[in-house]
């Protein structure tokens, strides 16, 4: 940490000092903390956004607060989970990570990494400050579909659509930056099919970023425009078209799930061969499935329009072409699950995380191919069956991913090994409290409860009250996890530098924890 | 340094003119969404309609009588700030293919003053949109009524023979949107005075 006090001037007080170091930083790791502390933060919020609507649904009715509260509490725990919790958790742990497994000494643009982190507060600053504006939040859900985001949108929403513009930056430049490190600074030796699945799924992750982003910052664009500059790209009284709304959005919204979803297949696949001490199973062809799913977002997202009165012959196209990607997906678990065949198997916090990764992501993944059937997707169709199957590939995927590599990868970061006992703990309360919230869903659903509704029949009672007591629990939990990582920065059993028996690559053969400055000689690889 | 330019920036830069692109695109979406729906009638029909305005009365009636018959349902949608009633005076009537039927939709202008509307027009499903086709229709013009006035508007259409098998009912719906916005939401202001 020494290391790096010259660029702050001497001289000045110790708080003036803290400050400038974090605002100036162009360390890849400081700036990997960051991003992971800035996710976390999100993470609550979002997280405590979803409990109010819950404790809401818990008894039919209106008891806490009004539908316009409702709609405001559930579009803003999209947008904040989306963009503010797993994109920028995603980036943080390829900052920290991709140089470290790569051998480099830092991103390739470290002036351009500071400035898309600095820009990311200040997006979620303008998205959170529309809570105190007259008229209240965005109110319209993360999708923000026009008419409802356009004509009848509350005044508050060009903040939102700012902020959009300021996240997608973020994320551009970022993801430009993890492309020029990855083709420039590999260690000598390290050719592109030696890289570590991480590695490889942030690389495909970031051309998806830099091709569906921009494309967000289209649509939200001409939101804006039709807002308030009389343009009519979605007013039919203009010669618009509203239905084009969706097409252009599910044409960033689709790859946008990938985004959310790849590095947590990268991190999987660096965790389950540790722990089975075997090699990964299939490496060439976790790449190629990688990439074919990352090429097949980009031609499915009609399947999120099924009900807007598609032509028969595009339906078909979208359910075919959607269910093709089960067979990349299907090759991904069938690697996974074979990696750990015959392997000498351990449990240890970060290998269970990966577990339930894979076990629940594949129950979000058949929901998902039953989503797929057009036919029967007139019936699933904005009820809360879809609400299930997101939280199923989006907790157990995006999340448990990250808290996986959180684990896997703390010791290294902090020197400092994490508690066991509360790891399992945290990850068994997690597991229970996770399908007691989200499996009930998919059964109010199938019975026909509407999503993004503040009020339901009675019949659905029994299992919404389960469901908010099960969010309450998985909520409380993450309290635990917030405990645990304070508790391992501030102390805990010295970590070796390999810290894991099993573990093999070259962040594991710097010491822990990682100094400031590593790989000034690229290391040599064979 | 030796070296005056640094290949990572030049990467870079190059990288940066994807997302440049995929921006452009998102814009070229707008128009190659019409030209999809003319080609396969998404989105209810509108561009054929629109030929059809001038091309209206040289269509040659085809009258082959085929031992057919279809459901044909009547919508009417009224655009934000028009002061209008306007309903169909028949929400489904059943009529031969390739014989030339009629029925009227109703409008009434509710306010004080004089309004004019357009009617735009859509039928499902998309592709039996192109079956319907309309020889006289009050959405080929403006619509102006005066304070208080009603009317009724024929439409006259024919379902042609091309019409894919599968399709016993086709739904014929008109959105009525106001022309001339700005003048009316003032007098609509006035009004809410009176």
């Amino acid at each position: 940490m020494i290391a790096h006090a010259e660029t702050v001037p001497s001289g000045r007080n110790p708080l003036v000092k803290f400050i400038l170091r974090w605002l100036l930083t162009t360390n890849h790791k400081e700036i990997g903390t960051l991003y992971l502390s800035l996710s976390f933060l999100l993470f609550f919020i979002g997280g405590a956004m979803a409990l109010t609507f819950r404790a809401e649904l818990a008894q039919p009715g209106l008891q806490l607060m009004g539908a316009d509260f409702y709609n405001q509490m559930v579009t803003l725990h999209g947008l904040v989970m989306v963009f503010g919790a797993v994109m920028p958790a995603f980036v943080g742990l390829a900052n920290w990570m991709i140089p470290l497994q790569i051998g480099a000494s830092d991103m390739a643009l470290p002036r351009l990494n500071n400035f898309s982190f600095w820009i990311m507060p200040f997006a979620f600053g303008l998205l959170l400050s529309s809570l105190f504006m007259p008229g209240g939040a965005p109110n319209f859900g993360w999708t923000f579909y026009a008419p409802l985001s356009t004509t009848y949108g509350p005044p508050s929403t060009d903040f939102m659509i700012l902020g959009i513009h300021m996240m997608g930056i973020s994320s551009i430049l970022g993801a430009i930056n993890i492309i020029v490190t990855i083709f420039n600074l590999r260690a000598p030796g390290m050719t592109l099919m030696k890289m570590p699945m991480f590695v490889w799924t942030w690389l495909i992750t970031a051309f998806l970023l830099i091709m569906a982003m921009p494309v967000l910052a289209g649509v939200v664009t001409m939101m804006l425009t039709d807002r308030h500059f009389g343009t009519s790209f979605f007013e039919a009284s203009g010669g618009g078209d509203p239905l084009i709304f969706q097409h252009v959005f599910w044409f960033f919204g689709h790859p946008e799930v990938y985004i959310m979803i790849l590095p947590g297949f990268g991190i999987a696949s660096e965790i389950i061969p540790v722990f089975a001490r075997k090699r990964i199973f299939g490496y060439t062809s976790m790449v190629w499935a990688t990439g074919s799913i990352a090429i097949l977002s980009f031609v499915v997202w009609g399947h999120h329009m099924f009900a807007t009165g598609m032509p028969l012959a595009t339906e078909l196209w979208f359910m075919y072409a959607t269910m093709v990607i089960a067979i990349p997906t299907g090759v991904k678990v069938f690697n996974w699950v074979a990696t750990m065949w015959g392997g000498s198997m351990t449990f240890e916090t970060p290998m269970l995380f990966a577990l339930g990764f894979v076990v629940m992501f594949t129950i979000g993944g058949l929901s998902g191919l039953m989503l797929a059937i057009a036919p029967v997707d007139f019936q699933y169709h904005d009820t809360f069956f879809v609400v299930a199957h997101i939280h199923y590939v989006l907790y157990p995927g995006a999340i448990f991913a990250t808290m996986a590599a959180v684990y896997y990868w703390i010791p290294k970061w902090t020197g400092n090994m994490y508690d066991e006992r509360l790891g399992k703990i945290h990850f068994w309360t997690a597991v229970i409290a996770l399908n007691l919230t989200f499996f009930p869903m998919h059964f109010v659903g199938l019975a026909g409860m509407p999503r993004r509704i503040a009020d339901y029949a009675l019949p659905f009672t029994g299992l919404n009250t389960f469901a908010t007591a099960g969010a309450f629990l998985l909520g409380l939990t993450q309290l635990l996890f917030l405990y645990i990582v304070i508790k391992t920065v501030r102390g805990g059993p010295k970590a070796t530098d390999q810290v894991w028996e099993g573990a093999k690559g070259l962040e594991w053969t710097v010491p822990s924890p990682a100094p400031l400055h590593t790989f000034e000689v690229p290391p040599k690889v064979d | 340094m030796k070296d005056k330019y640094n290949p990572k920036i030049k990467q870079a830069a190059i990288l940066g003119v994807v997302p440049i692109v995929m921006f452009g695109f998102a814009f070229g979406l707008v128009p190659l969404y019409e030209v999809f729906c003319e080609l396969t009638g998404f989105g209810g029909g509108r561009f054929e309609q629109t030929v059809m305005v001038s091309d209206a009365p040289n269509v040659p009636i085809i009258s082959e009588a085929i031992d057919r018959e279809v459901n044909i349902q009547f919508l009417a949608d009224v655009g934000r700030g028009l002061p209008w009633e306007f309903r169909p005076t028949e929400t489904q009537i059943r009529v031969k293919v390739g014989e030339v039927s009629e029925t009227t939709y109703y409008a009434r202008n509710f306010s004080n003053h004089s309004v004019t509307g357009q009617a735009v027009p859509s039928v499902t499903p998309a592709y039996g949109a192109a079956s319907l086709q309309k020889v006289e229709c009050f959405c080929f013009t403006e619509q102006r009524l005066e304070a208080g006035e009603e009317i009724e508007m024929p439409v006259l259409f024919y379902v042609d023979a091309d019409l894919p098998d599968d399709v016993g009912t086709l739904t014929l719906s008109y959105s009525m949107f106001p022309i001339q916005v700005d003048e009316m939401s003032h007098e609509m202001a006035n009004m809410e005075h009176l």
